[in-house]
């Protein structure tokens, strides 16, 4: 079973999104994602100051077995990116709440209300 | 559903991952890749490989049958138990799958065919058998596709610099009978046959064991602390290794000499065998070399190769743990040469490559 805390929000798409005390978010892969792509040794992150749109793909991670997209889980402007995660890619599979990959400040709080909670998001990735 | 080999209890009882690997329900790692990766280049791996199937060809007409049925000459085989690599190919002269052949003696053969190709294989091999005439019998050995249990085997791969000491430990029955074995040669031992080959570049043994006694050995080896390994660090370990994979970097739509198999290839005297024609009228039209990437990502099958001499195609890609690159194997123009800088298209990207021979890492050293 993976893990997904219940304070944070998940998109289908595997991303968790983290809401924060000033109105900006930090986005991450679930543990459930980086359990199916293992052994992670590339992450490229968007650009700073770029304006996305949610389900749009931003980021790509790689496994030593597969390439998977990172999607905007909502709306906003790229605020930062964690290159740690980019100099240790292993560091997704150690703790995948832990290493954020990028912030977000959000243009349509009404998105981050309609992510799933993390009981919902475990039923989907679960299955 | 997928098919499962004998050990898919103890691949679950072990929590591995599984996945659906060409119709079979297979372990792709039981935690890291990496490490299972690591463990094979400096320790001791095993890999259920019972996906595979061993075939035995038998009977008076058994070398004349090879002779004509695969691309590399059976004539080589003039020790008992010597092995030899093969492709085996189409009379167009395209892979049909790649095997080894273990020379027993003049009646006995043993093949070990690719897991998805083996009822093909059995089909093709069967209709040249009636074809011309040739006195022989065919007895896959795989547990679907054996006569009776009585004759099933699984295998399992040993391998790494300490697999030969750790399979003495976990069965002293075999040491005095594989001691002497040397490199890409096989004996049986009791009702076991034992192969010191791989697909690692890593010594160690491959083990045809009787269906009935696959998991005991699986476990006895566990027990002994011979790391299990799944099909992801398979593939790197091969991949580093310089090592094709059939589907990936050859199939039947791809000449051997196109896929860096010309070394397996036997065209120097007269012998007849099936594709030779093809080959000869078509000749080489791609070098197959290796590559490694200069710039941070990973080289996947299928990305463009943009070189001076035109395009190419990557055929098999991964991140390599023993170098810590990416390397790939690949189909480039004639004209390529090894140190020369190619682009790889990665998403759009043109990142940068060097050419290399296509052999990254042996007994566990990088060579790159």
């Amino acid at each position: 079973m993976s893990k997904a805390p219940a304070e944070l929000k998940y998109a289908e798409s595997h991303e968790w999104v983290r809401v924060e005390a000033d109105g900006t978010v930090t986005i991450g892969i679930t543990d459930h994602a980086q359990e199916a792509l293992g052994d992670l040794v590339f992450v490229e992150l968007p650009q700073v100051g770029a304006d996305v749109s949610a389900g749009k793909e931003i980021a790509v991670v790689e496994s030593v077995k597969a390439a998977a997209d990172v999607y905007a889980p909502i709306s906003g402007k790229i605020l930062t990116v964690n290159d740690t995660v980019t100099d240790a890619p292993e560091s997704v599979n150690q703790d995948a709440y832990a290493a954020w990959l990028f912030k977000m400040a959000p243009s349509n709080p009404a998105e981050i209300e309609a992510l799933l909670t993390a009981d919902a998001y475990l039923t989907i990735a679960d299955a | 559903m997928p098919q499962k080999t004998l050990l898919n209890a103890a691949h679950r009882a072990l929590n591995a991952r599984m996945v659906d690997f060409g119709g079979w329900d297979m372990p792709v790692n039981y935690g890291s890749q990496i490490e299972e990766h690591h463990a094979v280049r400096n320790d001791c791996g095993m890999f259920d490989v019972s996906h595979m199937c061993p075939v035995d060809i038998a009977g008076p007409d058994a070398r004349t049958f090879l002779s004509r049925l695969v691309a590399n000459d059976v004539a080589k085989l003039t020790q008992p138990g010597k092995a030899l690599y093969s492709a085996m190919l189409t009379p167009e002269g395209t892979v049909i799958d790649d095997l080894i052949i273990y020379y027993q003696n003049e009646q006995l053969f043993r093949l070990v065919v690719n897991a998805g190709t083996a009822v093909k294989d059995l089909a093709w091999m069967q209709a040249c058998a009636r074809d011309w005439g040739m006195q022989v019998t065919m007895t896959p050995l795989r547990d679907d596709l054996s006569p009776g249990p009585a004759s099933a085997l699984g295998m399992i791969a040993v391998q790494g610099p300490n697999a030969r000491t750790k399979v003495w430990q976990v069965f002293p029955q075999l040491k005095a009978a594989i001691e002497a074995l040397d490199p890409f040669f096989g004996c049986p031992v009791g009702n076991w046959f034992v192969g010191r080959t791989g697909y690692t570049g890593e010594d160690g043994f491959e083990l045809m064991i009787p269906a009935a006694e696959t998991e005991a050995a699986w476990n006895a080896l566990l027990e002994a602390g011979v790391k299990p390994c799944g099909l992801g660090a398979r593939d790197t370990l091969r991949l580093e290794a310089g090592m094709n994979l059939y589907g990936n970097d050859m199939d039947e739509t791809v000449s051997p000499l196109d896929a860096g198999l010309a070394w397996t290839v036997a065209m120097k005297d007269a012998r007849s065998f099936v594709g030779r024609e093809a080959l000869s009228t078509r000749g080489q039209r791609h070098q197959f070399l290796g590559l490694v990437l200069l710039d941070k990502g990973v080289l996947r099958g299928h990305q463009k190769v943009v070189t001076a001499q035109g395009e190419g195609e990557i055929t098999s890609g991964t991140f390599a743990p023993t170098l810590e690159k990416s390397i790939a194997l690949a189909r480039l123009p004639i004209g390529v040469a090894i140190g020369d800088t190619v682009d790889v298209d990665i998403r759009g990207k043109l990142l940068k490559a060097r050419v290399v021979k296509p052999v990254f890492a042996r007994n566990g050293k990088s060579l790159v």
